[in-house]
This record gives C-alpha cells, sequence and structure tokens, in this order.
C-alpha cells in the first residue's frame, strides 16, 4: 500500500440515530453525554456518531467490531439501507445523504454490490439468475449479462453450477454465489456485512484466503465488515475499530497489534494469534555488516571478529543477495592462502519477503541457524530476523 | 324510571344509501350485469358444448399430471357418480360461476393485498373492512345484490365476490409480507426499483401463499354460489333449494354429495397446482 492512492469514498461526521427525535439526542451528544446517557434520556438510540474516515481505491478495508458497535449500521449508511441521521458520505462527486431516490437508485447500481451474512439468494432463481440480478434490472442486454454472471461465477469457481437453486448447495457454495452476485455487477465498492461469519471455521479460512487472492487480483475496494478481530488481521489492508458508535482506532493490522490505540483495542488483541500477523519486516534488525563478493578471506574475517558474527551474508555492488559464509570456512580459506571466498558461499539460505507473517519464519530456524535474510523483490539485503527476536515478539501475546 | 331513547335507524341508512347507489348506478350496474352475464352464458355453453365423458377425462388428465393417480381415480369416480346422478347440468352450471366468481374476486383482490403490502396506511383501512365483510352472514349479500344486478346467477356472482375475496387479499399481504427482510434488501442494495422488486422478487416468493389465498377463496365461492341459489343462480344449489321446498331430502343430499364431490376436486386440483410451483 502506497500513501499515493486516491481516495474512493470519504465519510465525514456520520452519525445515526434511531428514534424520532434525533436533534435532540445529537444536540446531548455534543454536550458530551454518552451513548447509554442519551439512551437513559431521551429513548433515542446513538447508533453512530461522528465517524470520519477515508476508503482508498483499490483497498480492503475491514471495519471491526462487537455486536451493538454500529458496524451493520455503517455500511448499511453508506448504500442508504439505512438512512444517515447527518453527515456526508462522498463517492465520484456525488453526496450520498442528499440524493433523491432516483440518484439513489443509480448510485447503488453504479458504485455498490453488497454482499450479506446470511447469503440473501434468491430461492426461485437458478444461481445463474442469481449472478445475473444486478445487471438484470440495470437492463442489460441478456447475452451480455449471461457472458458476466458466466465469468464471475468462474472466477469463484462455480463453473457447473449454473442450472443449480441455491438451496442445493453448501453454504461456502451459497456465499460463493453471493460473491459473484457481487463481482457479476462490475460496480465500484464491494460491500461485505459479515460475510463469512456464517460459514464454519475451515471453510471461512478458505473463503478469507480467496478473498484476499481476488481482490488483489482485481484491485476492488471492499469494505468487509466483521466481529472477529482474527478475521480483520488476517484479510485487512487497514482496519477501523469500531465500539459503542464511534471509531477506536484506524490501522493497519500491525498497527491495531503492536500499538493499540487504547485498553479497549488492547484487550482485544489480547487472544490473537500475533504469528499470522506481524511481519519479517517488523522483526528484522538491520545488518550489522555484509561481505562483498570480491573481499578477500582475511578481509571477510576482520569483518566477522568486528561484529561477533559466526557467519556472513555476502552481497555483490548493488546489494543483491549472494548468499552466506561460515567463519570455520573462511578462516581454513585464508589458512591455506586462497584469495577468494566465491568457492565457500553457500547459497542455500533461508530468506524470506518482509511482509512475510512470522508463523512461516519461525520454521526456518530449525536445523542450522543462520540469521534469516529478509531481501526485497530485487533480491536486495534489507535486513535479518534473529531466532530471538521472534520469540520476544511471539511471547508477548501472554504478557498483556 | 323509564328512558325512551329512541332506536337509532340504521337499517333505514343503509336502504337509503342502496337505494342512492341503485339509481344513479344503474347504467353500471347494467353494464356490469351484461357483462358477467354474457362471460357465464359463453363459459357455461362451451363447458356444455363438450359430451360429458370428455370433460371427464379431461378432468382426470390434468388431475393425474397435477396431483397423480389416486387424484386422478378419485375424479373419475365422483364425476362419474354426478353424471349418473343426472345432475351434470347444475354442475357445469355451478363450476361456471365458481369459476368466474373467483377469476373477479382474483382480479380485484390481487391489487388490493399487494397495496396493503406495501402500504402501513391501506393496510389498517382495509384490514377492518375485511374483517367486516368476512363476519356478516352471507345471506346478506343476497339481499343488496338484488336490487344492483336484478334476480338470477349476476346477482349470485356479486355475493359471492365479495364473500370470498377477503382471503385472497389477506393471503396477498401475508405473502408479500412474509418475504424475508434480508432478500429486500439484497433486492434494494443492488438499486431495484420498487415495481421490480415486487415482480422480480417479492410476488415470485410470496407465490405458494398466494396460491393458498386462491385456494381459499375458491372454497368460499362454491360454498357461497350454493347459497346463492336462493335469489335465482341456477346449479347445485338451485336443486338443493327445490329438494328443501319439495321435502325431499334424498334429492337434497343427492345434490349436497355433488357439491362436497366438486369441493374436494377443486380444492386438491389447486392445493397440488400450487405445491407443484415450488423450486424445492
Amino acid at each position: 500500500m502506497t500513501e499515493t492512492q486516491q481516495t474512493k469514498i470519504q465519510v465525514r461526521n456520520l452519525s445515526k440515530v434511531f428514534g424520532d427525535d434525533a436533534k435532540k439526542a445529537l444536540k446531548l451528544r455534543d454536550e458530551g453525554l454518552n451513548r447509554a446517557q442519551i439512551l437513559e434520556k431521551t429513548g433515542q438510540t446513538l447508533g453512530l456518531s461522528n465517524i470520519n474516515f477515508d476508503v482508498r481505491e483499490g483497498e480492503l478495508l475491514v471495519i471491526m467490531g462487537l455486536s451493538g458497535s454500529g458496524k451493520s449500521t455503517l455500511i448499511r449508511c453508506l448504500n442508504r439501507l439505512i438512512e444517515p441521521t447527518e453527515g456526508d458520505i462522498i463517492i465520484g462527486g456525488e453526496n450520498i445523504p442528499q440524493l433523491n431516490d432516483k440518484a439513489l437508485l443509480h448510485c447503488r447500481r453504479r458504485h455498490f454490490s453488497m454482499v450479506f451474512q446470511n447469503f440473501a439468494l434468491f430461492p426461485h432463481r437458478t444461481v445463474q439468475m442469481n449472478a445475473e440480478y444486478g445487471l438484470e434490472i440495470r437492463g442489460v442486454a441478456k447475452a451480455e449479462r449471461a457472458e458476466k454472471a458466466k465469468n464471475s461465477l468462474k472466477q469463484v469457481g462455480l463453473d457447473g453450477w449454473e442450472h443449480a437453486y441455491p438451496n442445493q448447495l453448501s453454504g461456502g457454495m451459497q456465499q460463493r454465489v453471493g460473491l459473484a452476485r457481487a463481482l457479476a455487477n462490475d460496480s465500484s465498492v464491494l460491500l461485505m456485512d459479515e460475510a463469512f461469519s456464517a460459514l464454519d471455521p475451515l471453510i471461512r479460512r478458505d473463503m478469507q484466503q480467496e478473498l484476499i487472492e481476488l481482490q488483489h487480483r482485481m484491485k476492488k475496494t471492499t469494505i468487509f465488515i466483521t466481529h472477529d478481530l482474527d478475521e480483520a488481521l488476517n484479510i485487512g489492508d487497514r482496519i477501523i475499530l469500531l465500539r459503542d458508535g464511534e471509531i477506536v482506532q484506524i490501522g493497519t493490522p500491525e498497527e491495531v497489534l503492536t500499538r493499540p490505540a487504547d485498553d479497549y483495542v488492547a484487550r482485544f488483541t489480547e487472544g490473537v494469534d500475533r504469528s499470522r500477523v506481524v511481519t519479517a519486516r517488523r522483526v528484522m534488525r538491520p545488518v550489522r555488516a555484509t561481505a562483498r563478493h570480491d573481499d578477500g578471506p582475511r578481509t571477510v574475517l576482520r569483518k566477522m571478529s568486528e561484529n561477533s558474527l559466526d557467519s556472513i551474508y555476502v552481497v555483490d555492488r548493488e546489494r543483491k543477495l549472494l548468499g552466506i559464509v561460515e567463519a570455520e570456512g573462511v578462516e581454513e580459506a585464508a589458512k591455506a592462502g586462497k584469495d577468494s571466498i566465491r568457492d565457500l558461499l553457500e547459497t542455500d539460505f533461508p530468506h524470506v519477503n518482509p511482509e512475510e507473517p512470522l508463523a512461516t519464519l519461525y520454521p526456518m530456524f530449525k536445523g542450522k541457524s543462520f540469521p534469516v535474510a529478509v531481501i526485497d523483490d530485487e533480491q536486495r539485503l534489507l535486513g535479518v530476523v534473529v531466532k530471538g527476536a521472534v520469540l520476544e515478539q511471539l511471547a508477548q501475546t501472554g504478557e498483556q | 324510571m323509564d328512558f325512551d331513547i329512541p332506536r337509532i335507524p340504521l337499517g333505514d341508512w343503509i336502504e337509503t344509501g342502496l337505494d342512492f347507489l341503485t339509481t344513479e348506478f344503474s347504467g353500471v350496474t347494467r353494464a356490469i350485469s351484461r357483462g358477467t352475464q354474457a362471460g357465464i352464458n359463453l363459459l357455461n355453453d362451451g363447458l356444455m358444448w363438450l359430451p360429458e365423458w370428455a370433460v371427464i377425462a379431461l378432468v382426470a388428465l390434468l388431475c393425474w399430471k397435477v396431483g397423480g393417480r389416486r387424484l386422478a381415480i378419485g375424479a373419475l369416480l365422483g364425476l362419474g357418480l354426478i353424471w349418473n346422478l343426472g345432475l351434470w347440468d347444475p354442475m357445469i352450471q355451478t363450476l361456471t360461476l365458481v369459476v368466474i366468481a373467483t377469476l373477479i374476486a382474483i382480479v380485484i383482490a390481487l391489487p388490493l393485498g399487494i397495496l396493503a403490502a406495501i402500504s402501513d396506511r391501506f393496510y389498517r383501512v382495509i384490514m377492518p373492512i375485511l374483517d367486516f365483510m368476512q363476519t356478516m352472514p352471507a345471506f346478506v349479500y343476497l339481499i343488496p345484490a338484488i336490487p344492483f344486478f336484478g334476480i338470477g346467477s349476476v346477482s349470485g356472482i356479486f355475493a359471492t365476490v365479495i364473500f370470498s375475496m377477503p382471503p385472497a387479499i389477506r393471503f396477498t399481504t401475508l405473502g408479500i409480507r412474509q418475504v424475508p427482510k434480508d432478500l429486500i434488501e439484497a433486492a434494494d442494495a443492488y438499486g431495484s426499483t420498487r415495481s421490480q422488486k415486487l415482480v422480480k422478487v417479492q410476488l415470485p416468493l410470496s407465490l405458494p401463499t398466494l396460491m393458498g389465498g386462491i385456494n381459499q377463496t375458491i372454497m368460499l365461492a362454491l360454498s357461497m354460489v350454493v347459497i346463492a341459489a336462493m335469489i335465482g343462480a341456477n346449479g347445485l344449489g338451485s336443486e338443493v333449494w327445490r329438494a328443501i321446498q319439495r321435502l325431499r331430502p334424498g334429492e337434497g343430499f343427492e345434490a349436497g354429495i355433488a357439491v362436497v364431490i366438486m369441493a374436494m376436486l377443486l380444492d386438491r386440483l389447486t392445493q397440488s397446482l400450487s405445491g407443484s410451483k415450488k423450486t424445492k
């Protein structure tokens, strides 16, 4: 993710009051009363209060909170399945709360596709017809919509099931239909409301993985609602944490985990499997010294002893990583009077991408314990990870 | 102490109202009367034109297709018995009245039911009216029918439509309101217009319930068409009516049994029709 990404949706000062005297409730809120006090005084429920955030083009944004935190209300305010009480939601130059009925209809058709917790498939329509629904109501020609629906069914792995009815499919497959219906629509934003919560854990993991892959492939802006922090951390590019209708924290999964905004978030993250979230980039250390491939054995030995190393990574002029050499080998070469370390180069060394989670790193420390090299796409050495650093990170889980 | 509370002339008011309607709208009622009578004659003649055995064979075939073998055998035996008892013509007349009354009832009930499902206000207005229509003793509808449409089958149909329409309206409303909220939400989220939502989601999903309502309407129509014999509607009802006047219980029961056979056949047929529509 880069900072230069464009903003897709801007949400500003969004609030939602459930009840018939919204003004009063909002006034009390501005006077500093909290949700419970407002409910007691006026009988109105402050569903969302002063929500501000941006959705970036192409990102997978997770909105996470427990039940009653307002996350379902929030996602429904975006396409006005629930009318927001105040605030702006700006997408493509339009302010959604201000749209009239006709403009809203167009806005929903163009911008939003939704996937629902309980699938919400039409039971009287075949899988194919379900996938075509969004296009059909937009008046897309029959041949074209059939083609698009078929493609999206293929993408979610349901080719061959076009003529089945939803109740003939398993839960996981039904939600694939839900996803296909959303993808076929070719809208600019995908809204997923607890889309995987009704699935059993194994299928859920698979679907998360597939969603991540799909999302990386298609770069579709996605807003995903969940009550499950593991899920949020697993799939989200960024996470918005919601509590009692207010945003507690916005950040990347790592930021949420390693720098929780407050006790609430910290308590949340307690039970999380950090090894799946914390990445190599976070635990890696700068390399204290590297050898050049044209260094002689004596130079290499000196570099190693100065930095008290048992082994040293060897790079070329562009800092591209070539391999690793061990102290014993270099010493022998020096004694033998050789002038190059090229023959000693061990090319089968552990290396990872900086975004790799600790879970993949840990097994690499078995056997020979070289530090794990962290390299970028151009093979350049960014840093190393030592066993101790990984263990230290994993240990923090228990402390909090 | 005696209070002399004057009796409220409720009956007089109603009569004045009915008189007003009959005189002011006589053109309309006469047109309706003529149209309906034409429909009755056409359908009746059509059904009469076919030989009895052909009708029985057709009905049995239909029963076999939608309801299975047992229903087909039942139809064969039942209709055979009616034919044998010499009640074929009155049976066809009754069937004609039931079909036409049901069609009219559905044509009126469907839009009203949809409206009541969509609008809470209309729902609150129409529900007490439906209660009134269903609980008012059925005979009472026969009385205003005569000044509107004169003695005969058209009056019978008028009373039958009023009596049998409420369940069709109720079940339509119920069926549409029963469509799960998340499906409505899905239809809305993808930007369906109100009529797209109705035609593509709400009506297809309420079809089983709707068919249940139509089944009820047919049953009520059959029972009312028999009673309507009192104001001159032809059919099995008039056979019963004649048996009463001549004190011939045997003949009365024969016609009564014919009505029972018709009711069972119509009921099973419509039920299996609505069952087979479901995409299971």
